[in-house]
């Protein structure tokens, strides 16, 4: 089955928002359960890590020029860099990889 | 307006300008995502300007490509963006209780990583205002962002849409990284979920799992088992 893609994007706006919006209209008190803090907590870096590797090195036409992105993105996060150097750089280790290789 | 609403609507376009540069930059190579998941550049601009979310984006994009059903669309948003639950709880702490319902409606219309942490960085109570001039910046660099993205990949040459293709995964890094670095429990997350992922994509049986699919069930198994191991301290639930 082929799905509509205006009822895909205004499901994952209406999920979105509701839980953006919820606990600023309605739960007006902290979350107090330590499990789902944690849970919670956990999941932005569990999910990000997990969308990072392998998909880097499957979005280059050069697996290995991704595999050099992510070692150098790594690093210079690693080092303190801010977004958006880490993310201009992993761009360009791509670009001088893929130039020198292919 | 006010002459303090106008003050806090400009401190917040002044706050939302280093925001909006950075938005429009990974927007673009969101925009490229959304191209390889077969959507229109009008269409990536909507799911921006609605959505606000990059990992919720880039994962609903998955979603889209592998056809999947909109089921499973619902609850890889609510898995993927359920921190902005918790970014909320704590920005409705911030948010002063005479504030009406629409200044509520708006400020949790663009809960994202940054824009909670220049509210967080406020004292006091937050006027609204301040927050709309912040949204008045980003949330034109993140929808155009990704738009162009789309318009662009089409035309840009193969070597430079696959550099690009990467940013947004740099963007992550800069994310989950340097938490790592402080944090020995996230660090060993992080490395355990890279290989987890990546152990679902290539080895049979699980393979066969959607990429959508794996992200929400490794998300949850992964997310439960540190927090059940692992509990935070109090202090230390706001951070996310």
């Amino acid at each position: 089955m082929q799905h509509n893609i205006y009822v895909y994007i205004f499901v994952m706006f209406a999920v979105t928002y509701l839980i953006r919006v919820l606990p600023l209209t309605l739960i007006r008190k902290p979350i107090k359960s330590r499990f789902i803090r944690s849970f919670l907590y956990y999941v932005p870096y569990v999910t990000l890590a997990i969308m990072t590797f392998p998909d880097i090195v499957q979005a280059t036409t050069a697996p290995v020029a991704g595999l050099l992105a992510l070692i150098a993105g790594v690093a210079l996060a690693w080092s303190g860099r801010s977004l958006f150097t880490v993310a201009v750089a992993s761009c360009a280790v791509v670009f001088i990889t893929e130039m020198i290789i292919l | 307006m006010k002459p303090e609403n106008k003050t806090w609507f400009l401190r917040g376009m002044r706050d939302g300008t280093p925001i909006m540069l950075g938005y429009a930059a990974v927007a673009f190579t969101l925009g490229i995502a959304a191209r390889n998941a077969g959507l229109t550049a009008g269409q990536a601009f909507l799911t921006s300007l609605l959505n606000n979310a990059s990992a919720g984006e880039k994962a609903g994009f998955t979603v889209i490509q592998a056809n999947e059903g909109y089921l499973a669309m619902a609850v890889m948003m609510l898995i993927i963006n359920a921190r902005y639950l918790l970014m909320s709880c704590s920005l409705s702490q911030k948010i002063s209780p005479e504030t009406g319902l629409v200044p509520r409606l708006i400020i949790g219309f663009e809960v994202t990583d940054e824009i909670f942490g220049v509210q967080m960085n406020l004292p006091g109570m937050i006027c609204p205002w301040y927050t709309y001039g912040v949204i008045a910046m980003a949330l034109p660099g993140w929808s155009l962002g990704t738009y162009f993205g789309v318009v662009m990949g089409n035309v840009l040459p193969a070597n430079i849409v696959s550099a690009l293709s990467v940013g947004l995964y740099g963007m992550f890094l800069a994310i989950i990284i340097p938490p790592a670095k402080e944090n020995r429990v996230i660090a060993a997350l992080v490395l355990l979920s890279m290989a987890a992922s990546c152990a679902f994509a290539y080895l049979p049986v699980v393979s066969a799992i959607s990429p959508g699919t794996r992200v929400i069930i490794l998300t949850v198994a992964i997310s439960a088992g540190a927090a059940a191991l692992f509990p935070v301290k109090e202090e230390d639930g706001h951070a996310a």
